[in-house]
């Protein structure tokens, strides 16, 4: 079991030549998107969709899932899948209760950090020296690291004022910003209610007002990362790991090097989401990650392997986060927003000329804009699936525009390149 | 079949038995820091296998686990990951539970009941798996993602099903709550082991079965053949006929099968009913065996066994203070120590071959002669 997975079924089409699409595309395309809901919002009535609380509270959910999704894309961009990202998330959880509570916010947000990088190195070690699958390494540290942190709680946390078998001693938030200012005013126009207008200030003010620190550290990690991997030689190599190492070698790039740098960073950014996760919700609890590494790697493949990508994927998974504590108008005026979305894929798919995608997005698109008319609420148990399913079948009906990098999941060994 | 050779089988068991001495040793140093001798906690876990309770309970484990590792080994064997037996088996036993206690169920003769109840189970875990096959034959969806989404997604529904006002109702006396409990009839009956106060699970039985069925397959059927021929090479499979997409549909759906049996010895022999403390994660477990026992029949037995002692046996230590936990770190470092040892004994007997090779034809070659 060397190399992961059977090539079957994978779509080998050449890509047509794609035109870079300007930052302007991106930009129109967010604001028709917020045009659909807006008026899913008016025709709902679920003035919860596009509150600015809402949005706060999508954010602050999004962040740990965006830094995983960030950490799984320095991995995989070198060629290592990392479905350890769960186990190392786990450790930032741990990292950030032991040192927490003793020594404030920020110690917390080191050792998380640091434990999380400790969980990539071993990964590294594992896959890059011994060749060991990737996806099976990353089983076994995603085993392990529940049972080495309980482990750790049990002894340092029990005893500890405030503390428990399972939990740690509550720990002090980091500070929250808010723009001073702007944010009455955007409130003000939030309460009118306008179509458009109201949900754009109440998705700037959610955006602006009591913002943790933290979550501005994510952001620039974002666009950190898209500089270092695009812009800079360092980053350019290690790109080229994942897509050909023999010829990376061949030009002199020590490919076992950046793999380590990639799966070491991979692991830092996934405890730094984990840290943030616990100091966010004021202390280390057991079962504290409940799957965001996994939600991570989701929008990291619903992001395309980019930086951008992954920060819109983390968000569409903190908004349905979010939506969950926001009652069940709110969750049921998703579904309409969730067959809007697949009936548009359905034209996208369409114009490429795509007839069996597209008449399986329109059915599945008419199902769900069915279910929203037929009913008045969503059972909440199932409010949770959201994001896979949405993973799902993005995956399934526009997997053809994702790019994977060439190598992933295959291992290479030194001068083994003929 | 050649003659047994020594070296071989010396080499077999080097990579387990290495990855087991460095776990322990691994454990050791972790326990020592922490101020607990390791011996003392040795002698304690081995001294707890002298009671008959603590090794019917590991058989019972060890049944679980078993089932759980075939279900992921017939996807390793072929090169899936199924990492979704997690999410088969759950769906698998909550749906099998609430047929197996619906009222009507109560007529049929008890056979029937049972075989109604296992092969419901095997039907969910085959279609829950299929999905993942299906999407990645049609659309070349990783089945490694699907399996994943797809466990959440089989959480959420666990969850919606499991409601008073669907197919649970309250357990008496507790705010847990389940599927209507099993009547006698439906139930399997367990297994007296010498003077232990629990049963050994009457469905272990059911385990050897597959097991027996699952080598069979591999070793003597057509089938077994084309799946570990399609995980060696697939462009050599497909050049000798294999019809790539049929194999992952059938090996999925195969898996799938078979992890809807997990959950069944832990159902019918001693929960007999699928509530909110039905154990979960059985199906992770299942992979860290199938890894270490190489996805072979009795390789899987004897580390199923390992698996089941070692999570019994650290009940005793809390009592003497030390988190249990050290066991689940133990397992952690024994399956990626194993996948790293066999990669080693890989490498080293690569090279003992090159020189048999070598010596066969009369030169050893040095590196730099062949290069010259």
């Amino acid at each position: 079991m060397s190399a992961s997975g059977l090539a079957v079924g994978v779509q080998e089409t050449v890509a047509p030549p794609r035109r870079r699409a300007s930052p302007m595309i991106y930009f129109l395309l967010a604001i028709a998107a917020l045009l659909v809901v807006s008026l899913v919002r008016v025709l709902t009535g679920a003035g919860n969709l596009t509150s600015s609380g809402t949005v706060a509270a999508a954010l602050t959910a999004a962040v740990p899932i965006a830094l995983a999704g960030l950490a799984g894309l320095w991995s995989e961009r070198a060629g290592v899948i990392n479905i350890g990202l769960e186990g190392m998330m786990v450790l930032g959880t741990f990292g950030a209760g032991l040192f927490g509570w003793q020594w404030g916010p920020w110690a917390g947000v080191l050792a998380g950090v640091v434990l999380g990088a400790f969980g990539g190195l071993i990964h590294a070690i594992a896959t890059v020296t011994f060749g060991v699958d990737h996806i099976i390494s990353g089983v076994a540290i995603t085993l392990a690291a529940p049972g080495l942190t309980l482990f750790l709680a049990k002894l340092y946390f029990t005893d500890a004022p405030g503390g428990g078998q399972k939990q740690s001693p509550p720990i002090e938030d980091v500070p929250h910003v808010t723009i001073p200012g702007l944010s009455s005013v955007l409130g003000d126009i939030e309460q009118q209610q306008w179509f458009f207008v109201s949900d754009l200030a109440g998705l700037l003010r959610g955006l602006t007002t009591d913002v943790s620190l933290l979550t501005l550290l994510a952001v620039v990690l974002f666009f950190a990362t898209a500089y270092v991997l695009w812009r800079t030689a360092f980053g350019l190599r290690l790109r080229s790991c994942g897509e050909a190492p023999h010829a990376a070698e061949s030009l002199g790039v020590n490919v076992y090097k950046y793999k380590y740098a990639a799966i070491t960073m991979s692991g830092a950014l996934a405890g730094l989401g984990g840290a943030i996760l616990a100091v966010a919700s004021s202390q280390f609890r057991d079962g504290q990650t409940g799957g965001r590494g996994y939600i991570g790697l989701a929008s990291m493949i619903f992001g395309n392997w980019r930086p951008g990508g992954v920060a819109a994927g983390a968000g569409l998974f903190g908004y349905t986060d979010a939506m969950q504590l926001r009652g069940e108008g709110a969750v049921h005026a998703l579904l309409l927003l969730l067959g809007i979305a697949l009936l548009v894929l359905a034209v996208v798919q369409l114009r490429a000329k795509r007839y069996v995608v597209a008449g399986v997005a329109t059915v599945i698109g008419v199902l769900f804009i069915l279910w929203f008319a037929l009913t008045d609420q969503v059972p909440p148990e199932l409010v949770s699936a959201a994001p896979y399913v949405v993973t799902l079948l993005v995956l399934s009906l526009a997997a053809q525009r994702l790019r994977v990098p060439k190598w992933i999941g295959r291992t290479h060994r030194r001068g083994e390149g003929g | 079949m050649g003659r047994i050779s020594w070296r071989s089988v010396g080499l077999g068991l080097a990579a387990p038995v290495g990855a087991l001495v460095f776990a322990l040793l691994v454990c050791g140093i972790i326990l020592s820091i922490t101020g607990h001798p390791p011996f003392d906690v040795a002698e304690d876990m081995i001294g707890s296998l002298e009671r008959p309770r603590t090794v019917a309970n590991s058989l019972n484990s060890a049944t679980t686990y078993y089932l759980s590792a075939v279900a992921v080994a017939i996807g390793f064997k072929m090169r899936l990951f199924n990492i979704g037996v997690d999410g088969q088996y759950r769906l698998a036993a909550m749906l099998a539970a609430a047929l197996a206690g619906a009222s009507f169920m109560e007529s049929l003769p008890s056979v029937v009941r049972i075989l109604m109840t296992i092969l419901a189970a095997m039907l969910v875990g085959a279609v829950w798996s299929g999905i993942a096959g299906f999407l990645k034959i049609t659309r070349g969806v990783s089945e490694v993602i699907s399996t994943i989404m797809l466990n959440a997604i089989a959480t959420a529904l666990v969850a919606f099903l499991l409601n008073p006002d669907r197919l649970a109702v309250t357990v008496a006396g507790s705010n847990n709550i389940g599927t209507a409990p099993i009547t006698e009839g439906g139930q399997v009956p367990g297994i007296p082991y010498s003077e232990s106060s629990s049963d050994v699970f009457g469905l272990i039985v059911l385990a050897a079965v597959v097991g027996v069925a699952y080598w069979f397959m591999l070793n003597r059927t057509r089938f077994g053949f084309d799946l570990k021929a399609t995980g060696q090479s697939e462009s050599a499979a497909v050049a000798s006929g294999v019809n790539v997409k049929k194999m992952v549909l059938a090996s999925m759906l195969l898996s799938g099968a078979v992890a809807g049996l997990v959950g069944m010895p832990q159902l019918l022999g001693a929960s007999h009913s699928y509530s909110l403390d039905f154990p979960a994660g059985l199906g992770f477990t299942g992979i860290a065996i199938a890894l270490l026992g190489r996805n072979h029949p009795i390789g899987m037995a004897f580390a199923a066994f390992l698996w089941g002692a070692l999570d019994q046996t650290s009940n005793v230590l809390d009592l003497s203070g030390v988190p249990k936990e050290i066991v689940v770190i133990m397992q952690g470092v024994i399956v990626l120590s194993v996948v790293i040892a066999y990669e080693l004994v890989r490498r080293y007997k690569l090279r003992l071959e090159q020189r048999d090779v070598g010596r066969a034809l009369g030169t050893t070659k040095t590196p730099e002669e062949a290069q010259a």
